[in-house]
């Protein structure tokens, strides 16, 4: 009987986390085999068998994090292999319930009979090849054993997905399972961030003080898409940024505003207020969902797309690094919101006062669109303008967002 | 001074840079070959740790696959994480009982190479105690992840340099809701040459080896 213990993986190490057995109760194992694995500061250690024979106890369960030289499990030598003649009948027993849900009652027999069969003939399954085959959705009958007496081994697994393409990953996505009546997690009470109560009250303040209109516009991206195509690889050689949609919508936009500046205006009072400057705030969601923030693009009509690309990297990874300075956010004349890169096709923005008007850029999709009577697959995106409509008519904010779709779908600019 | 073989390899997706580390380790442990240094560049992927939660991926399989992200479960330590152009990904492959039988001092040693480099950029970089990798005022510029087999290691960091950190968006990097950086970010305008450098330098000092020329790239597994 050998002892398995925790090993010592360095100095100033006292404990390990056991996080997962590769080998199971009753298993045959050879000396110097990886048999379970630790992890330590992000580190994660394969730890081999210390000797040869058959896996006859495990102490310590996965996930448990226990002290160095703790003995985690017990190795009896193949002589004394009184204890492995009962682990195959263990592996039956456990074969056939894990099948028989799936069965209806009437054609229970048949699929009783076949899953102990199926798992017979793979052989005994270390935990690790059943998690894979449980998370790629595998059927093990189709893999071939190259292990000790035609089992599966890991690297069979591996060969079988790389042959099989990509490793999958199972498509549906995991819902959280309905939870029975008494066991509902309880209601909590959290206060505010300070950034959530601002954003709160900022919300209320424009919906009540704007009288707000949405209007929708479809936008041929496809020029757009082929240009960036062809240009982005160089563009972020050259620069060290991508180049997306967003900043081409940017451009647009200024121009726009330049054609359209009661569209850059804000009200004040009975005056209103025609900006000199062209500032382009940008909605910027920070990470996990912890709020959101404008940073501003100032005289962004002075600049072409490349710098304003620039800007609004530069701008969200500030934004998102907590590194903006408070000129950075103030003095905006009018926002866009870019919900597309969220995967949303169009969305109705709130304004960000004392604006009177934000626009929504969707996300860009290939469909089938309808040209001169033929089906063409474009690249389009919808645009959707929510103005005040105590200072903007409709058809002034069609204008506008006609002028905005003819810049993108006509592109005649250098970046 | 023992030696070891550094390989400048350019972009690699990341199951074939997985295979070579794997093939590299191999040799490794039967002694074929000496200590490896790869450093290279992934296409944009989020790859999960062994101790990797699902819900750190905030961004659907369908958002992923639209922004042309590949997502690869992995065998190293740690939680989610990003790669993606703009990144230097550094894998050595050491056999720590030539160094030191210590995987923790592993561990602090690799973020002492990247504070060491991040020096020579005027970048103060430290420890967050508990939480590892490099972080600059709070927000992580570097994230570490290792795999041991036989004291053999595989995986390592990955050092933002101007990677596009809008893609982290999709993640909570490691699980720790704390912002990233990266050299740009910074203010810095290094090249990632320039990087990839002071990073060797700093690697043969710290980890006291010597780097030979290798003739050619390790063979690349299809």
């Amino acid at each position: 009987m050998t002892d398995v213990v925790m090993p010592q993986m360095g100095e100033s190490i006292v404990e390990g986390t056991l996080t997962r057995w590769l080998k199971k109760k009753g298993d045959t194992v050879q000396r110097d085999e990886p048999l379970f694995e630790i992890s330590t500061d992000k580190v994660d250690s394969e730890i081999p068998a210390p000797a040869a024979g058959v896996l006859s106890e495990i102490l310590v369960e996965e996930g448990a994090t226990v002290k160095i030289n703790t003995v985690v499990a017990r190795i009896t030598e193949s002589g004394a292999a009184a204890a492995a003649p009962p682990a195959p009948v263990v592996e039956k027993v456990v074969a056939a319930p894990a099948a028989a849900p799936a069965a209806t009652p009437v054609a229970a027999p048949v699929p009783v009979m076949a899953a102990p069969v199926q798992a017979e003939s793979a052989g005994p399954l270390s935990p690790l090849v059943r998690r894979m085959a449980r998370e790629n959705n595998l059927d093990l009958s189709k893999i071939q054993g190259t292990g000790a007496g035609g089992r599966i081994t890991k690297t069979d697994v591996e060969g079988f997905l790389g042959s099989r393409g990509a490793i999958a990953i199972p498509a549906p996505v995991q819902m959280v399972a309905p939870v029975a009546r008494g066991e509902a997690p309880k209601s909590r009470v959290e206060p505010m961030s300070t950034m959530r109560q601002k954003i709160a009250e900022h919300m209320v303040f424009s919906q009540r003080t704007s009288a707000f209109v949405t209007t929708v516009h479809k936008v041929d991206m496809t020029k757009i898409a082929r240009l960036r195509a062809k240009v982005k690889d160089n563009f972020q050689a050259q620069y060290g940024f991508g180049l997306t949609y967003l900043s081409f919508i940017a451009r647009a936009t200024a121009d726009a505003l330049r054609a359209f500046p009661i569209l850059n205006s804000s009200i004040d009072g009975t005056n209103v207020i025609y900006h000199g400057d062209v500032n382009i705030g940008i909605a910027v969601a920070l990470d996990g969902g912890n709020g959101l923030i404008v940073p501003v693009i100032r005289n962004a009509d002075e600049k072409n797309v490349v710098g304003l690309q620039r800007s609004i990297v530069d701008l969200a990874a500030r934004a998102r690094s907590k590194q903006l300075k408070p000129d950075d956010v103030q003095g905006g004349t009018f926002s866009i919101t870019n919900f597309g890169s969220f995967g949303s096709i169009f969305a109705t923005p709130v304004i960000n006062q004392p604006q009177v008007a934000i626009l929504g850029a969707g996300s860009v999709e290939k469909v089938p669109v309808v040209i001169d009577d033929a089906i063409a697959i474009r690249s389009m995106m919808y645009l959707s303008l929510t103005f005040d409509h105590r200072l903007i008519d409709g058809a002034l904010a069609d204008q506008f967002c006609q002028r905005v779709k003819a810049v993108l779908e006509g592109w005649s600019e250098q970046l | 001074m023992h030696s070891c073989e550094f390989h400048n390899l350019g972009s690699i997706g990341f199951a074939q840079a997985f295979a070579m580390q794997q093939d590299l380790a191999a040799r490794r442990k039967q002694d074929l070959i000496c200590d490896q240094l790869l450093i290279l560049e992934h296409p944009h992927v989020i790859t999960l740790g062994r101790n990797a939660h699902d819900e750190n991926i905030l961004a659907s399989r369908e958002i992923l696959e639209r922004a042309g992200i590949e997502l690869h479960p992995t065998d190293r330590g740690g939680d989610v994480t990003y790669h993606g152009p703009g990144q230097i990904v550094c894998y050595p492959i050491m056999d720590l009982k030539a160094w030191k039988r210590d995987v923790v001092a592993y561990v602090r040693t690799l973020e002492q190479v990247i504070i060491d480099a991040l020096a020579d950029f005027g970048i103060a970089a430290e420890r967050n105690p508990g939480c590892t990798g490099v972080w600059v005022n709070g927000a992580k510029i570097a994230a570490i992840g290792v795999h041991l087999s036989r004291w053999v290691t595989s995986h390592g960091f990955a050092l933002n340099v101007d990677t596009n950190l809008n893609y982290f968006q999709y993640i909570i990097p490691c699980g720790l809701t704390k912002p990233v950086t990266s050299l740009r970010a910074l203010g810095s305008v290094a090249r990632r040459e320039e990087v990839v450098t002071s990073l060797v330098r700093h690697f043969a000092n710290n980890f006291e080896c010597e780097f030979v020329e290798t003739p050619r790239a390790p063979e690349r597994i299809a």
